[in-house]
């Protein structure tokens, strides 16, 4: 075992060792305890282990890391399998098509409905890939699902992006204006005045057309295209920036909270 | 003597006096309520009709409020709506309405298996009672009914998306035929696809894989659907020039769809022996799981370029910045628009929301698909002057140019 492999070790069981201890000796203040200080202690050690084996990928790839990874891969995959089987086929498929592998599985037995055997025999020529011979009759239960989809997707965001968004579009570039000089009369620059809510109109009703034009692939961006286009990518990247500093604050959120795993639970150092 | 009486008494005081003003002798009041509540005016032309525009599952109620609502007595808290499968009852009761508000809509689940099933084409009955503070003062509504909810075939209030679907059908269809005519049609260069070529040969000339990654997306999805046509066209010149493809997928069926769209390739380009199935393998379904996955063979294989294409979430930056730390050439496109500003930092090119679409046309240079990238475009051009159009309406107060594309369900 290499020398760094052994100082891990150490250092894993020592901390193990020391929350097993103070766990232990909180249980004795306290009456009742949910589980044994000796479990407690094992699960958070191994969860804080997994958590810096994971970390320690900010330093470079090592075998800390790759044990986590197979272990995320294997319990993961695994799981998702099993929880597949348990709810589609146990639980949604074998109801309605055989009271005898219901009662095997023992699943209540709903209606038979005949058109469950639609999506069986489906199912049944995806497996077809595992045959060299019969491979070929998996192609038609996966175009059955692109095409299926697709099609449904087509009417879904024609309505719920396309048309909504031409009709968010539809805003009074002069908010308020009740006919000539009647805007400035009542001009603020408060963020529910006049000004700023016309200015983001406007910046609505330029973004959109800018944001299109750029996405125009059948004409070369030059002249007043290419400027529109321009504006366009502008834009884009002004949204895109807002958003980054946004997720970036939602991603520290998650650090801190496996930072405050580290030093609450597993070492207890903080309240 | 009368000390004694006067005692008696002073004891059976605390007895006597609630039963003179009308209380037991436990103490318990002879609900006040009741005497100072009135009974107020039902609610009047009590109607209930199937739901417009949906699947069934639902009935719409409405009435005319009580009279004592706002008005009168002013002592109606509210409308309890009661539904019966008979005239006789028994009554449940489905809901509570505000005092003010004279409509319902009664709607139940769809399926069979649903807690709040509503059957299609089965009588009901409704009554509603005008509630006020107190439970036991209220008044019904005559019983209304019988009334059945039913489907309809088609929902009016979408006819503009139907519009829509046959106009865009119609351009596309216009240019694929074009297109199929073996006319030219044009799509500008994309920065990100030309990259592709150069990267492969990079590939190659370092004797490196390339490490294609579809994203999270399912087979049906848009994004994925395009990042096949690119895969296609990457593993066509992977087999061309004797590289190395690595696909890790997230999905079973997106790893079939893409181990056919790889084995395909590499028969068109004459070189059916050099693909291996392992090629395309599946990792897991989880999104954290994949990416310590795919992060791992970055830093183990060191391949020379990374594709991203196809539908990224949270792990858009994790996978991204790995590429970046092993030296690889990367290049990325997704239309989650979240995801795109980690790409852009992160990625040497990015194909940003629809360039993805356009460049598996470009790459694909297919009818079918360069007509529907030309139907796009018309889209495109259509919303600009609708837009303008609609600005004017919303300015001049046309409201029912508005109103258009206002769909509600």
């Amino acid at each position: 075992m290499k020398r760094s492999s052994s100082i891990v070790l150490v250092a894993v069981l020592i901390a193990f060792v020391a929350g097993w201890l103070t766990r232990a000796g909180s249980s004795s203040s306290v009456s009742a305890t949910a589980s044994s200080p000796l479990a407690d202690a094992f699960y958070v050690t191994l969860a804080a282990f997994l958590t810096l084996a994971i970390l320690s990928f900010l330093y470079k790839d090592n075998p800390y890391y790759k044990f986590a990874e197979h272990l995320f891969v294997g319990v993961s995959a695994a799981y998702w399998m099993s929880v597949g089987f348990w709810s589609t086929i146990v639980g949604n498929l074998f109801p309605r098509i055989s009271s005898g592998l219901s009662a095997y599985f023992g699943v209540p037995f709903k209606d038979f409905t005949i058109y469950y055997f639609v999506p069986l025999v489906f199912g049944v020529l995806l497996l077809m890939r595992l045959s060299s011979k019969a491979g070929w009759l998996s192609r038609w239960s996966l175009a059955f699902i692109v095409g299926t989809t697709a099609g449904l997707n087509l009417v879904r965001y024609l309505r719920s992006d396309f048309i909504t968004q031409v009709s968010n579009t539809f805003v009074p570039l002069l908010v308020n204006w009740r006919g000539s000089g009647a805007f400035f009369s009542d001009f603020s620059l408060s963020a529910s005045g006049q000004f700023a809510l016309s200015l983001s109109n406007w910046v609505i009703f330029l973004g959109v057309f800018c944001g299109l034009v750029y996405f125009f692939f059948s004409k070369e961006h030059k002249g007043f295209f290419g400027g529109a286009s321009k504006m366009g990518i502008w834009i884009l990247m002004i949204t895109f920036g807002a958003s980054f500093g946004y997720t970036v604050m939602g991603r520290i959120s998650i650090l801190v909270g496996r930072l405050t795993f580290l030093f609450h639970n597993w070492l207890g150092i903080i309240d | 003597m009368k000390l004694k009486i006067l005692i008696i008494c002073s004891l059976l005081l605390p007895w006597l006096v609630p039963l003179a003003n009308g209380q037991d002798s436990t103490g318990t009041t002879a609900r006040p309520a009741q005497i100072a509540v009135q009974p107020p005016a039902p609610v009047g032309d009590l109607t209930a009709r199937d739901s417009e525009d949906d699947n069934g599952h639902s009935i719409s109620l409405s009435w005319s409020l009580s009279p004592d609502d706002a008005g009168g007595l002013k002592n109606v808290l509210g409308y309890k709506i009661f539904r019966a499968a008979s005239k006789e009852g028994p009554f449940a009761e489905r809901n509570v309405a505000a005092s003010g508000i004279n409509q319902y809509n009664d709607a139940g689940g769809s399926a069979e298996g649903d807690n709040d099933y509503m059957a299609n084409n089965i009588d009901f009955y409704y009554k509603v009672q005008a509630i006020t503070a107190d439970s036991l003062v209220f008044a019904d509504s005559p019983v209304f009914g019988p009334v059945q909810a039913t489907g309809q075939w088609f929902n009016k209030a979408r006819t503009t998306v139907l519009v829509f679907v046959i106009c865009f059908m119609a351009v596309m269809l216009f240019f694929i035929n074009k297109a199929r005519s073996g006319a030219d049609l044009f799509v500008r260069k994309l920065a990100g696809i030309e990259a592709v070529d150069e990267a492969i040969g990079r590939a190659t000339e370092m004797g490196k894989p390339i490490l294609y990654v579809l994203g999270l997306g399912t087979a049906a999805d848009i994004a994925t659907i395009a990042s096949f046509t690119i895969l296609g066209r990457v593993a066509k010149k992977v087999a061309e020039y004797q590289t190395r493809l690595i696909v890790p997928c997230n999905d079973p069926i997106v790893m079939s769809v893409a181990q056919e769209t790889v084995r395909a390739s590499y028969m068109d380009a004459g070189r059916p022996d050099a693909y291996k199935e392992d090629m395309v393998y599946f990792v897991t379904s989880l999104q954290f799981p994949y990416v310590a996955a795919v992060n791992g063979t970055m830093l183990r294989e060191l391949p020379a370029t990374n594709i991203y294409m196809g539908k990224f979430y949270a792990e858009s930056l994790l996978l991204a910045e790995t590429g970046a730390l092993a030296g690889s050439i990367q290049i990325a496109g997704t239309d989650e628009i979240a995801q795109i500003p980690f790409f852009v930092v992160a990625c040497d090119y990015t194909l940003i929301g629809e360039e993805l679409y356009a460049a598996s046309a470009y790459l694909g240079r297919e009818p079918v698909l360069l007509g529907s990238l030309k139907a796009q475009d018309y889209a495109k051009a259509a919303v600009i002057v609708l837009s303008i159009i609609g600005i004017v309406a919303a300015n001049v107060g046309w409201t029912r140019f508005v109103e258009l594309f206002h769909i509600t369900r």
